[in-house]
């Protein structure tokens, strides 16, 4: 199971990377890919929306199923990625490169309560058994 | 602890993602459901269906007694090895299962009933038997597996798989079958695409299965399995239809004879229910997914009424959704209606379906 050493995780199996600019960039894990199947349909967040930390502010449906995606920390949604929306198969192919959202953080203290890619693993292994 | 079929083995050994489906340990996929779809639409893939229950009916007055049993007329079947669709319905017109009957003397009738219904159907029609038809023996065959092969191909790679089983199985039309040695061939399926289902012993199943992949027949799972009946507009039971609604308000009056004499089980209540429901396709027209269980508001002649997606998804030979829902009588192709998906309306429109079959898209 592929967990970039470098991003931060949320519950939720989303992604997070911070960038040097200080916004963050959101897509969903390899995992959480794996789990739904075949992507069909994406339906990110309008650019200006003012997110709370845990909001589903975007939707992700698969062949099998449609599921939330929750905004890991509060925010403004800066961009959106218009391919993922006109391509949803680029999440099955790789979904660290397809990203989703990019957020302003409202509040960086909240970075703190994100998962490292250990405690992300931890999860996934806990979720396994 | 879940029940398996004699392909479990083959299916971990190609990596298929298994689910729990209805008790059964089954594969969902085995890499990439829209794959499988596109294979089977546009060459060949093999389902394994022995979760399904063929059960053999032997006796004198097997025919009498179905006559009774089901909702199509049994009569329809005059040359042996062929077959009916047809739906058992209880004293209230309830479906208690669908399945396919297979005419093969006139003392032993085929049933191929649902894998989660199996257990009640066979209860439903001991207690029948035991009243209209004592001496019928009833054997589940529990011992035999199932293995659609389905696709333009299809046919061609069986019979390159079992070169001798040609002569016996090319000039089937659709719903005939043939008994081949140990195999049991039907051309018959779920999928909309022409093909095979082959009945075979549970323990010849994994090297057919294996000789069929190396002709080049595709593995497909559950999903593209739905998706599949989806398209060609073949009804799930225990979503498009069970025990509170009939056949008539189910898209399958077709199979339903009320013009005859006989008399089975449910017709009087078909004939004095009134029928306000109705089965239709359903195309999204806005961006998004159907799924089962979206309501549906109608507005038909200024009369708003309502409605439930009964069975919906994405279509990927159409590559847009599309869905089987249950709306009010009257609303006709081409009509607009909304689903309620999430926080939004979405506008769909009304089709007649199927809504691919042999590969042609065909709204």
């Amino acid at each position: 199971m592929s967990v970039p050493a470098e991003l931060k995780y949320a519950k939720s199996h989303e992604w997070i990377k911070l960038e040097a600019d200080g916004t963050v960039t959101v897509g969903i894990t390899q995992h959480a890919q794996e789990l739904l199947g075949d992507m069909v349909f994406v339906e990110l967040p309008k650019v200006g929306r003012i997110l709370a930390q845990q909001e589903d502010c975007a939707v992700v449906e698969s062949v099998k199923a449609a599921s939330d995606i929750y905004a890991p920390l509060s925010g403004e949604v800066i961009a959106i990625n218009a391919e993922v929306e006109s391509s949803p198969e680029k999440i099955n192919e790789d979904s660290y490169s397809a990203w989703l959202f990019k957020l302003k953080p409202a509040n960086t203290a909240e970075i703190d309560g994100l998962l490292d890619a250990n405690g992300y693993e931890k999860l996934l292994e806990s979720d396994a058994h | 602890m879940l029940k398996t079929t004699p392909l479990n083995a083959a299916h971990r050994g190609m990596h298929a993602k298994m689910v729990d489906f209805g008790g059964w340990d089954m594969p969902l996929h085995y890499g990439s459901q829209l794959d499988e779809h596109h294979a089977v639409r546009r060459d060949a893939g093999m389902f394994d269906v022995s979760h399904m229950l063929t059960v053999d009916l032997h006796g004198e007055n097997v025919r009498q007694f179905l006559r009774g049993l089901v909702a199509n007329n049994i009569d329809k079947l005059t040359v042996p090895g062929k077959a009916l669709y047809t739906c058992m319905l209880n004293p209230a017109g309830g479906i208690i299962d669908d399945l396919i009957i297979y005419f093969l003397s006139e003392s032993w009738f085929r049933l191929v009933v649902n894998a989660g219904t199996a257990d009640k159907d066979i209860d439903w029609i001991t207690l029948q038997s035991s009243q209209h038809a004592p001496d019928l023996t009833i054997t589940p065959r529990r011992d035999l597996a199932m293995i659609a092969v389905q696709g333009p191909n299809a046919r061609a790679k069986v019979w390159a798989v079992i070169p001798d089983s040609k002569a016996a199985s090319e000039d089937l039309k659709p719903f005939q079958s043939v008994a081949f040695g140990n195999y049991f061939i039907a051309r018959t399926g779920y999928t909309g695409e022409d093909g095979f289902e082959i009945t075979l012993p549970a323990d010849e199943a994994a090297a057919f299965w294996q000789k069929l992949h190396a002709a080049g027949v595709a593995p497909a799972g559950l999903g593209s399995r739905d998706t599949l009946r989806l398209e060609a507009g073949m009804n799930l039971y225990g979503q498009d239809m069970d025990e509170t609604t009939n056949p008539l308000e189910s898209g399958l009056a077709w199979t339903v004879d009320l013009k005859s004499e006989r008399d089975f089980i449910g017709k009087q209540a078909l004939l004095e229910k009134p029928v306000n429901q109705q089965l239709v396709g359903l195309v999204l027209l806005d961006k998004g997914v159907l799924r089962n269980h979206q309501k549906i508001i109608t507005q038909h002649e200024g009369i708003a009424g309502e409605g439930e997606i009964t069975s919906g998804g994405f279509s990927p030979t159409l590559n847009q959704s599309i869905a089987l829902a249950r709306i009010p009588v009257g609303i006709a192709a081409g009509e607009q209606v909304h689903v309620v998906v999430r926080d939004k309306q979405l506008a769909a429109r009304v089709v007649k379906y199927p809504f691919v079959r042999n590969g042609q898209a065909l709204i």
